[in-house]
């Protein structure tokens, strides 16, 4: 029987509904939604993929770590995930990289953070690995034909951080201010790092 | 399941916008539904491979016009209506509404696989995806099913999904980073330069020198 005509419940309502459900029958332990907010909110962040970029940039010996073992590298920096293993990607003049998980969104939560909405659409997810340079191109980011494009669709367990290249014009400055310059995109490979 | 959400190189789609300084979370349910997640898999009524596969088995008109953690939300519902910690008819009545749900796993059976202990296959081999459509959960996207490509990397191993997906019991596998020119993906258009890299277990792979 189609149950079509009835009306769908708005999804706050579906959302307050099984939490209701679950607490009811004693299932969430005290401030455990709670503490889950905030723990992604503390720990899912960027910010902390900018960190390890500003440090490779500064730090030739930590780069080589960095680009042989993710995840050992930036637990240096006191970014552990228990279940992360993070393989870092590094663009330089001839080869750009730049990730995606075609088939949900999977993606490296410690340095990345919790995805953006645009890396979680269809859109992305259909056209990346089909069409890298348009899509690239049409967030603005031209890439010569002399450049090979390398897609990493994070299907397995791995996941991927794009280290970007260090723009011209960033010379001596000290790894904070580097960090400030690092964005989200250029992590996921949709942007360069551009000294300002 | 060749589902609506394995989604790479299908056509059609529009333009990516990317919103300037997005918030974590845009409503405070998203943020709710994200902790529900965790909750289900810490009180262990399922593992994040069938959780994968729950929201793949969105209808796929649902799955489209979903957001994210409506999608997240309806996978998380659904499981754990299926193992039966809550009741549908009671979330509908609490909501207020219809609560669409995830459409029926397959029915799979546990099968001896191979645990693989030393890698089958080493940097540089050349490999062919098995050209398989499992009803069930699976990560070998269609896309490169049946294509030939190259390991760029053995990486670590880990728990194969077609099994856990299915709460059936899990080998350890090897996976491969498998990088597949462009070329031989979409012989179309495609940027002789260009390739994609994906990550697959040993199993889906068959050697192809």
């Amino acid at each position: 029987m189609t149950r079509e005509h009835e009306k769908i419940a708005p999804i706050a309502e579906r959302v307050r509904a099984l939490e209701q459900a679950l607490s009811d029958q004693g299932l969430i332990p005290e401030r455990f939604l709670e503490r889950r907010v905030e723990q992604a909110e503390e720990n899912f962040d960027w910010h902390n993929g900018a960190r390890v970029v500003a440090r490779a940039w500064v730090d030739p010996a930590f780069r080589k770590r960095l680009l042989e073992d993710g995840s050992s590298a930036s637990a240096e920096l006191g970014l552990r995930s228990t279940n992360e293993y993070l393989v870092v990607l590094e663009n330089t003049p001839a080869e750009h990289n730049v990730i995606v998980c075609s088939q949900c969104s999977c993606t490296a939560w410690t340095v990345i953070g919790l995805p953006p909405d645009w890396y979680k659409s269809p859109e992305y997810r259909a056209r990346v690995v089909r069409e890298p340079r348009a899509v690239l191109r049409s967030l603005g980011l031209e890439l010569p034909e002399s450049v090979a494009v390398r897609v990493w669709d994070t299907s397995g367990e791995t996941r991927y951080m794009v280290l970007p290249e260090r723009p011209a014009g960033s010379d001596g400055w000290s790894e904070e201010r580097l960090a400030a310059i690092v964005t989200r995109e250029s992590l996921i490979g949709v942007a360069r790092v551009e000294a300002k | 399941m060749d589902g609506i959400h394995d989604l790479g190189g299908m056509g059609g789609f529009g333009a990516v916008e990317i919103e300037p300084n997005e918030p974590r979370f845009h409503e405070p349910w998203e943020a709710r539904a994200f902790a529900l997640n965790a909750l289900g898999i810490r009180i262990g009524a399922y593992n994040v491979h069938e959780y994968r596969h729950a929201v793949e088995r969105l209808d796929p008109a649902h799955y489209l016009a979903a957001s994210y953690y409506e999608r997240w939300l309806t996978g998380v519902a659904s499981l754990l209506v299926e193992k039966g910690v809550v009741i549908r008819a009671e979330l509908e009545r609490r909501a207020g509404g219809r609560f669409p749900l995830a459409r029926p796993a397959a029915r799979m059976t546990a099968e001896p696989v191979r645990e693989s202990s030393a890698p089958r296959f080493a940097a540089s081999d050349w490999v062919r995806v098995a050209d398989h459509h499992p009803r069930g959960h699976t990560r070998a996207p269609r896309y490169v099913r049946g294509r030939r490509g190259q390991v760029l990397r053995v990486s670590r191993r880990f728990e194969l999904p077609d099994l856990a997906g299915h709460a059936l019991p899990a080998p350890l596998q090897a996976t491969y980073h498998v990088e597949f020119a462009a070329r031989e993906l979409w012989t179309d258009s495609a940027e002789a330069r260009d390739s994609v890299v994906v990550d697959l277990w040993e199993r889906y792979l068959e050697p192809a020198p």
